[in-house]
C-alpha cells in the first residue's frame, strides 16, 4: 500500500507537470478518436494506466489491484485539486499555463464541484485498476494489447502524414473530418494491430516446427528475398510517400551520413568529437561559396564543386585533428566543441562577410544537373542522398574490417597499449578525423544544395549534440544503429511536428528514458553488449560492499 | 491444433471485414459522394488554374501558422502565433459558417526548418493559406514550395528587402511586416536631421534582421553626410555588453543604433549607463525593442531612448483591446513584437477568403486559389492594428509610415501612451 | 638530428618527444605569434586608455566570477563521477528563475529596500534550495541507474535532462524575459568599480572558500573525497557511495543556485534559455583549469572571463578585424586550445581525489 501511495503521488506530480507546462490545454482540441477522446485525455488516462500498472507489477495479488486503483485514484485527486486551485486562485502571474480554461478540461467538463471530484476519482480508480489488471494478462497478450493501443494513438496523431499515402476514401473511412480517428477506423486499426503480431506468432510457430526440414538454400533464398524487398522499398519510397515524407527522409539521410562519419571517429576510434557540425558547415559553405553567383568568387556547377567541398573538409579534418592528437576524453570533447563554435562564429562574422555571406547567409546555391534534367525537388534529392549513404556505409564496413579499423578499435580500448603494440596513432587518428570529416562534408554539401541556401544558424552546437545522441541511442559503433538512431531522433520528431513547442521537452524525456531502459542502444554492436554485460556483472559483485557500507553507516 | 488456430485467424479477419463493410454502409448515405449532387445541376463550382479548395459542410477551413515556436527564437514565433489565435477568436472561431482550424508548424528560424514545414504544409490539399514565416531565412526556402503548391502565405515578421525585390519575389508571398529599407532610412534621417548628430555607431546581433537594419542605417547615415565611427556586433545570448560598449566609447559616437531584440537590447541599454564616455550618448533601437517587455528589461536606463516603429497612432484603441485579450488568454504581456502583424495577416486572409469563396447549393464552400491570391494583392486601405494596409505588386502590405518614439517613462503599466511619445515626424 | 632531439629532451625534462607533440607545439607557436603580433599592434595604436584597459579587466573578472561559480559545481561532479553534467547550466537557470518570484514578491512589499541584507540572503538560500533539489532529483532519476554504463550514456541523459528542464521552465513560466528588481544597496560604485561586480567577485571567492572548508573538515566532505579518489575502495571502507554522490550533487547544485542569483543581480534578466551558454562556458572553464580541480575551475572561470572581455580588443584590433567583439567566443576557444596544447591537463592540472 505504501508503494501505491508513492506511485500515486509521483503520478499526481506528473499530472501537475503536464497540466502546468501547458501540454494538456494545448492538445485539448486535438481529437484522436471520435469526437470526444482528445490527446489531452489520452495523456491523462495513459498516466493513470501507467501508475496502476507499475503498482500492479510490484504486488501480484488482489491487494495489488486495489493498490493500483488507489494510485489511479490519487492521480485523479491530484488533478481535481489542481483544477480547484486554478479555478479559485489566480496563478497566472507565476504559472502562465494555468489558464481559466484548464479546470474544465481537467475535470472532463464536470466542474470543480463534487461531481467533478467524483468523476475524476472514479475514472482514476477504474483506469488504475485496469492498469493493475494488465499485469494479470500473459506477457505476449499484454504486449499485444499495449502495442495495439499505442499504434491506434500514433495513427491518430499521424493523420496529416498518412493522408498523401492513402487514397481519399481510405482516409475518409479511417478519420472523421474534424481530425480524429472515426469509430470504425479505430476498430479497424486496433483489430489490425492485434491481428498482425498474432499472425506473425502463428507463422513463426509453424516455421519453427518446419525448421529441421528447411534447407540452407531455402534460408538463403529467404534472405535474398528480404534484401530485394528492402531495395525495392528504398528505391520506390519517394514515388508513393509524397513530398513531405521524402523531405523528412532526406534529412534523416543527411543525419545518417553525418552519423556514419562520426561513427568512424567516435564509434570506431573512440574519439569524442562534440564539434562535428564543423565539418557539416565546412562542406555546406564550400558548396555555397563555390557555386553561388551571389558572392561572385566562383560559379562552378554542383558536380564540379562537390569533390572540392569534400576535399576541403578532409583538409579541415586533418587541421582540426592535428592540435588535438594528444588530448584525451573530455579535453578532446571541449576542444572539438570549441572548433565547432569557432567555425560557426567565423561564418557569421562581419569580418568574413564579403567571402562567406555573414549573417545574411548565402542563397542561390547550385542544383545538381544530369544532362538536361535538374534535380530540385526533395523526392529527387532522396536518390542522391541514398547513394551518398550507400557509399558511406560501404566505406565504413570496409574500413571496419581492415587493418586501420582494427587499429582504431585498439586505440579505442587503450591508447597506450595500442601504441606499445606498434600502432601509429598519429596516422590512425588523423585518418579517422579525415574520413569522418569527408562524410560530414558530403552531408553538408548535399544539405546546402537541397535547401538552396545556408545561414549560420543552421550550424549550431545542437547539430553536433544530435549526431552524438543518435549514435549513442542507436548503439555506439553499430552501423545499423546509426540508421535506427537517425530514424528515431530526426525522423520521428519531424513526423510528430504537431508537438511543436513541446517537441524538445518530449525529446529530452525520450533521451533519458531510452538511455535508462536500453543503455546499449537500440541496435547495439556485439562487442559492446558483451562489455555491458561484464560491467553489469561487476556491479553485482560490488553490491555487497555497498550493503556493508550502509550497515556501517547505520552503526 | 493448427486447424483451430487457422480457424480463429479467419474468424478475426472475417470480423474485421464485416466491421469494415458495416461501417462503410453506415457512413455511406450520410456523406456526399464524390460525384456532384444531382439536385443542383445549375450550379457550376468555380474553376481556377491552380486549384480550388472544396470544403464540405461540417468541414473546417484550414489555415496554418508556420512560425518559429520551439528553440532559442521561440518567443518571436510564439508571439505571432498568439496573434493568429486571437484573430481567430475575434472571428468567432469560424468563417462563412465553417470552423477555422489552425495548423501550427515550427519553422526553427533556419532554412531547413522552413523547408520541412513548407513540404508538410504543401502536402495538405485542404490548406487554404499560411501565416508565416517568422524569419526571412525560412521564407526564402518556403515561398517557392508554397508557390508550387498553389497556396499563399502572408508573413507577419520577415523584414529582409530581398523577399519583395521584384527580381526575386515569388507570387505566393506577401507580408504585413515592413521592409527594412524603409525603417533604416527613417532612423538615419531622424538621427541626422532631427537630432543633428554627426557621429553614429551601430550594433547588431548576427540575426538577419538586425544586421540588415544596422547596415541600411549606416549606409543612409553616411549618404546624409554623417560619419559611422563603429560597427560592432554581439551574440543574441551574450549578457556582458560592457566590453563591446567600452570599445565603442573609444570612438566617441553621439548616437548608438542597435536594432536588436529584447534580451540583448536590455543588456546593452542598462550597461551603456555604466560605461565611461557613454554617459551622454543617445540610444536608439528599432521595432524589435518596441515593447513593454524591453522597457522593463532595460529599466530606468531606457528613459530618453528613441525607438523607430510603425506609426502606432494608427494602432489606436484596437491595439489596446488586443493587448488586453492577449494578457487574458496567455497570462503574460506580448513577448515579442510581431503579434499585431500576425493578427492583421490573419484578418487580411479572412477578408480575402470571404471575398472569393463561393458556396454551392449543398453548402460546400469553394475557394479558388488563384483568385484568393489576387484578392490578397488587391487589399487596399485595410484597417489593421498596425495601420492602413495596402499591398503592392511585390507583396509588401505594411503601412510604410514609420515614426520615431521616445521612451518617457520606465513604468510599463501605462504602455504605450504614458511610456512612449511620438517625436518624429 | 640526434643532438637536436637530445636538446629537446632536456627542454621537456627528459620526456620522450613524439611527432604529435612537435606538430601540436608548432601550431600552438603559430597561434601564439598571431596573438602577440595583434596585441603589440593594438597597444602601439593606442586606441584605449589605461582606464579603459582597467575597465576591461574588471568586467572580465566579474563575468569570470560567475563562470567560476558554475564551473565549481561542474568540476565537483566530474571529480566524483568522471561525467560531464551537461544539465548543470539548467540547474543554474532553475535557481535564478525560481528566485525571481521571491525577489519580485520581496520588492513589492518593500523588503528589498528596508531589509536588503536579509532579503538577499533569503534569495540566495531559496535559489540554492531549488537548485539543490533539482540537482539531487536529477542524479537520482537520470544518472544513478547508469552508473555502470559506458561514459557516453550519462552524457546523453544529461543532454536529455537539460532539454527537459529548459522546456519545463518555459512551459511553467513562459518564454519571455523576467526582470529582477534592482537592489538599492548594490547600486553605485566604489573606486570607480560597481558594487554589484565586487559582490559577485567576492561571492565567488567566498563560495570557493566555504567549499574548500566543507570538503576538508566535514565528514561528508571526507566521504566525497574518498569516493572521488576510488569509488570501489571507498565503498569497501564503509563509505556510503550513493549518499556521497548525492551530497556532491546537492553542494554543486546549491552553488549553481547562488551563482544564479548573483548573475541575476548583475544582469537583471532571467529567461528559460539563460543556462545553456553559461553552462558551456563553465564546462570550458573547468577544463581550462584542469577538470576535477577546484581552484583550477575558479581560475579557469576567471581566465575565460578575462579573455572574453580583453581578448577582442587586445588581440584582434591590431589585426584590423572589424566587429571584433563578435568573435569573443572564438577567441576564448582558441585560447583554450592553446593552453591545452602546452598543458594537456589544464592550467593547474588534474588533481582528482585529493582536492576532488
Amino acid at each position: 500500500m505504501r508503494r501505491a501511495l508513492v506511485f500515486g503521488l509521483i503520478g499526481g506530480f506528473a499530472a501537475w507537470h503536464l497540466s502546468l507546462v501547458g501540454l494538456i490545454e494545448a492538445f485539448a482540441g486535438r481529437r484522436l478518436i471520435g469526437q470526444g477522446v482528445t490527446f489531452s485525455y489520452v495523456l491523462l488516462l495513459a498516466l493513470m494506466l501507467t501508475v496502476g500498472y507499475l503498482v500492479g507489477r510490484r504486488i501480484s495479488n488482489w491487494t495489488g489491484l486495489l493498490g493500483a486503483a488507489l494510485a489511479g485514484l490519487l492521480v485523479g485527486l491530484a488533478l481535481w485539486v489542481l483544477a480547484l486551485l486554478v479555478a479559485t486562485v489566480d496563478l497566472r502571474t507565476v504559472f502562465v499555463a494555468a489558464s481559466p480554461a484548464l479546470p474544465d478540461i481537467l475535470t472532463f467538463n464536470r466542474g470543480t464541484g463534487a461531481v467533478g471530484l467524483a468523476v475524476l476519482l472514479l475514472v482514476g480508480a477504474a483506469v488504475g485498476f485496469l492498469g493493475g489488471g494488465l499485469t494479470w494478462l500473459p506477457a505476449t497478450g499484454r504486449r499485444a494489447v499495449l502495442t495495439a493501443l499505442a499504434i491506434a494513438v500514433l495513427v491518430g496523431l499521424l493523420r496529416d502524414v498518412l493522408s498523401p499515402i492513402f487514397p481519399a476514401p481510405v482516409m475518409g473511412f479511417l478519420f472523421t473530418p474534424t481530425g480524429g480517428l472515426s469509430l470504425p477506423g479505430t476498430a479497424t486499426v486496433l483489430a489490425l494491430a492485434l491481428a498482425v503480431p498474432i499472425a506473425r506468432q502463428v507463422l513463426a510457430n509453424r516455421a519453427s516446427s518446419h525448421r529441421g526440414s528447411l534447407s540452407v538454400r531455402a534460408l538463403q533464398r529467404r534472405r535474398v528475398a528480404a534484401r530485394v524487398i528492402g531495395v525495392v522499398f528504398l528505391a520506390s519510397f519517394p514515388l508513393w510517400a509524397g513530398l513531405f515524407l521524402s523531405n523528412v527522409s532526406d534529412f534523416v539521410g543527411l543525419y545518417i551520413l553525418m552519423g556514419l562519419g562520426l561513427n568512424l571517429v567516435l564509434g570506431f576510434a573512440g574519439l569524442l568529437d562534440l564539434g562535428y557540425v564543423a565539418f557539416f558547415a565546412i562542406g555546406a559553405y564550400s558548396m555555397a561559396v563555390l557555386t553561388s553567383p551571389e558572392l561572385g568568387h566562383f560559379t562552378l556547377g554542383f558536380w564540379e564543386a562537390l569533390p572540392i567541398a569534400v576535399a576541403m573538409t578532409v583538409v579541415s579534418g586533418i587541421l582540426i585533428g592535428l592540435p588535438v592528437l594528444r588530448m584525451r576524453g573530455d579535453y578532446l570533447a571541449i576542444t572539438t566543441l570549441g572548433f565547432g563554435e569557432i567555425v560557426r562564429l567565423l561564418v557569421l562574422s562581419d569580418w568574413l562577410k564579403p567571402h562567406l555571406g555573414g549573417a545574411q547567409g548565402v542563397t542561390r546555391i547550385a542544383r545538381p544537373e544530369l544532362g538536361p534534367f535538374v534535380i530540385d525537388r526533395p523526392q529527387e534529392y532522396y536518390y542522391l542522398i541514398l547513394i551518398g549513404c550507400g557509399l558511406a556505409w560501404f566505406l565504413s564496413v570496409r574500413l571496419r574490417d581492415s587493418r586501420i579499423g582494427r587499429a582504431w578499435m585498439a586505440i579505442r580500448e587503450d591508447e597506450d597499449v595500442a601504441q606499445a603494440m606498434g600502432i601509429n596513432r598519429v596516422t590512425a587518428k588523423l585518418l579517422a578525423f579525415a574520413t569522418g570529416a569527408a562524410m560530414g562534408g558530403l552531408s553538408g554539401a548535399l544539405f546546402a544544395s537541397l535547401v538552396n541556401s545556408v545561414i549560420p544558424q543552421s550550424f549550431s552546437l545542437l547539430v553536433s549534440i544530435n549526431v552524438v545522441a543518435l549514435l549513442v541511442l542507436g548503439g555506439i559503433g553499430s552501423l545499423p544503429g546509426v540508421v535506427v538512431g537517425a530514424l528515431a531522433l530526426v525522423g520521428l520528431p519531424e513526423l510528430l511536428r504537431e508537438f511543436q513547442e513541446y517537441r524538445l521537452l518530449v525529446y529530452g524525456v525520450v533521451l533519458v528514458a531510452m538511455m535508462i531502459f536500453r543503455p546499449a542502444g537500440l541496435w547495439p554492436e556485439e562487442t559492446r553488449v558483451r562489455e555491458l554485460e561484464e560491467a553489469a556483472e561487476e556491479g553485482k559483485t560490488r553490491a555487497p560492499a555497498e550493503v556493508a557500507a550502509v550497515t556501517q553507516d547505520g552503526a | 491444433m493448427r486447424a483451430r488456430r487457422a480457424l480463429s485467424i479467419s474468424l478475426v479477419l472475417a470480423f474485421i471485414l464485416a466491421l469494415g463493410a458495416a461501417c462503410q454502409q453506415a457512413e455511406g448515405p450520410g456523406q456526399a459522394g464524390p460525384s456532384p449532387t444531382p439536385a443542383a445541376p445549375a450550379f457550376q463550382p468555380p474553376q481556377d488554374e491552380i486549384g480550388v479548395v472544396e470544403i464540405k459542410p461540417g468541414e473546417p477551413i484550414v489555415l496554418a501558422g508556420a512560425l518559429v515556436i520551439a528553440g532559442p527564437d521561440a518567443a518571436l514565433g510564439t508571439d505571432s502565433m498568439r496573434g493568429i489565435e486571437i484573430a481567430i477568436d475575434d472571428l468567432g472561431g469560424e468563417l462563412l459558417g465553417h470552423k477555422i482550424e489552425l495548423i501550427k508548424e515550427d519553422t526553427g528560424c533556419n532554412p531547413e526548418g522552413g523547408q520541412a514545414a513548407a513540404t508538410k504544409l504543401a502536402a495538405n490539399p485542404k490548406l487554404v493559406a499560411i501565416v508565416g514565416t517568422s524569419c526571412s531565412s525560412e521564407a526564402r526556402v518556403m515561398a517557392p514550395v508554397i508557390n508550387d503548391a498553389g497556396m499563399v502565405m502572408v508573413s507577419p515578421s520577415n523584414t529582409a528587402p530581398d523577399l519583395t525585390d521584384p527580381t526575386k519575389h515569388v507570387e505566393a508571398y506577401l507580408r504585413t511586416a515592413h521592409n527594412d529599407k524603409v525603417q533604416g532610412k527613417v532612423a538615419a534621417e531622424f538621427a541626422f536631421n532631427f537630432l543633428k548628430v554627426k557621429k553614429a555607431a551601430t550594433i547588431h546581433d548576427g540575426s538577419l534582421y538586425a544586421e540588415q537594419l544596422a547596415n541600411v542605417f549606416a549606409e543612409e547615415f553616411k549618404k546624409l553626410g554623417g560619419e559611422v565611427v563603429a560597427q560592432e556586433a554581439v551574440g543574441p545570448d551574450d549578457t556582458d555588453m560592457r566590453p563591446v560598449l567600452t570599445r565603442i566609447a573609444t570612438q566617441q559616437p553621439e548616437i548608438i543604433y542597435y536594432p536588436i531584440f529584447t534580451k540583448a537590447g536590455g543588456f546593452v541599454t542598462r550597461q551603456s549607463k555604466e560605461i565611461r564616455g557613454l554617459e551622454n550618448v543617445k540610444l536608439m533601437g528599432a521595432d524589435g525593442l518596441f515593447s513593454p517587455d524591453f522597457v522593463e528589461a532595460a529599466g530606468d536606463a531606457a528613459v530618453g531612448m528613441y525607438l523607430s516603429s510603425p506609426d502606432v497612432t494608427a494602432f489606436g484603441s484596437g491595439y489596446q483591446d488586443f493587448v488586453a485579450k492577449y494578457e487574458k488568454k496567455y497570462g503574460e504581456k506580448p513577448i515579442s513584437i510581431f503579434h499585431a502583424h500576425a493578427y492583421d495577416a490573419t484578418m487580411m486572409i479572412a477578408e480575402a477568403i470571404e471575398k472569393v469563396a463561393v458556396e454551392g447549393p449543398d453548402g460546400t464552400l469553394y475557394i479558388p486559389r488563384k483568385a484568393l491570391r489576387q484578392a490578397l494583392y488587391e487589399t487596399a486601405n485595410f484597417q489593421g492594428l498596425t495601420g492602413n494596409l495596402t499591398c503592392d505588386e511585390n507583396g509588401d502590405c505594411a503601412d510604410p509610415k514609420i515614426a520615431v518614439y521616445e521612451i518617457v517613462s520606465a513604468d510599463t503599466s501605462g504602455w504605450p501612451d504614458q511610456v512612449v511619445k511620438k517625436v518624429y515626424p | 638530428m640526434a643532438s637536436a632531439a637530445r636538446r629537446l629532451a632536456v627542454l621537456t625534462g627528459g620526456r620522450r618527444i613524439d611527432l604529435t607533440m612537435v606538430i601540436a607545439w608548432t601550431i600552438g607557436a603559430l597561434v601564439l605569434v598571431l596573438v602577440l603580433v595583434g596585441s603589440y599592434q593594438t597597444l602601439v595604436a593606442g586606441r584605449y586608455t589605461a582606464g579603459q584597459w582597467f575597465d576591461f579587466i574588471v568586467f572580465g573578472l566579474a563575468q569570470g566570477g560567475i563562470y567560476a561559480l558554475i564551473a565549481l559545481g561542474y568540476t565537483m561532479v566530474y571529480g566524483v563521477l568522471r561525467m560531464i553534467n551537461f544539465a548543470h547550466g539548467e540547474v543554474f537557470m532553475s535557481g535564478a528563475f525560481s528566485a525571481f518570484f521571491l525577489a519580485d514578491a520581496l520588492a513589492r512589499r518593500g523588503f528589498l529596500e528596508s531589509r536588503p541584507i536579509i532579503s538577499l540572503l533569503a534569495l540566495l538560500a531559496f535559489a540554492a534550495l531549488v537548485s539543490m533539489t533539482i540537482a539531487v532529483i536529477l542524479e537520482r532519476i537520470a544518472y544513478r541507474p547508469l552508473r555502470g554504463a559506458p561514459r557516453l550514456v550519462p552524457l546523453i541523459t544529461a543532454v536529455g535532462a537539460s532539454f527537459f528542464l529548459q522546456y519545463t521552465f518555459r512551459g511553467l513560466f513562459g518564454s519571455g524575459v523576467r526582470v529582477y528588481p534592482t537592489v538599492p544597496l548594490l547600486e553605485g560604485t566604489i573606486l570607480g568599480i560597481q558594487i554589484k561586480l565586487i559582490v559577485v567577485f567576492l561571492g565567488a571567492l567566498a563560495t570557493l572558500g566555504i567549499l574548500w572548508a566543507f570538503l576538508t573538515f566535514t565528514r561528508t566532505g571526507l566521504a566525497i573525497r574518498a569516493v572521488a579518489e576510488d569509488m570501489e575502495a571507498a565503498a569497501l571502507m564503509g563509505v556510503d557511495v550513493n549518499r556521497a554522490i548525492s551530497s556532491t550533487f546537492a553542494v554543486g547544485g546549491a552553488m549553481a543556485g547562488v551563482a544564479g542569483v548573483l548573475y541575476a543581480l548583475v544582469f537583471a534578466q532571467v529567461q528559460f534559455f539563460m543556462g545553456f551558454l553559461p553552462g558551456i562556458k563553465a564546462f570550458t572553464s573547468a577544463v581550462l583549469g584542469g577538470i576535477g580541480n577546484l581552484p583550477g575551475a575558479a581560475l579557469g572561470g576567471l581566465v575565460l572571463g578575462l579573455v572574453e572581455s580583453v581578448g577582442p580588443s587586445l588581440f584582434l584590433d591590431g589585426l584590423g578585424i572589424p566587429a571584433a567583439h563578435q568573435l569573443k567566443d572564438a577567441i576564448a576557444f582558441t585560447i583554450l586550445v592553446l593552453i591545452l596544447i602546452f598543458r594537456p591537463t589544464g592550467i593547474l592540472g588534474e588533481r582528482l581525489g585529493s582536492r576532488v
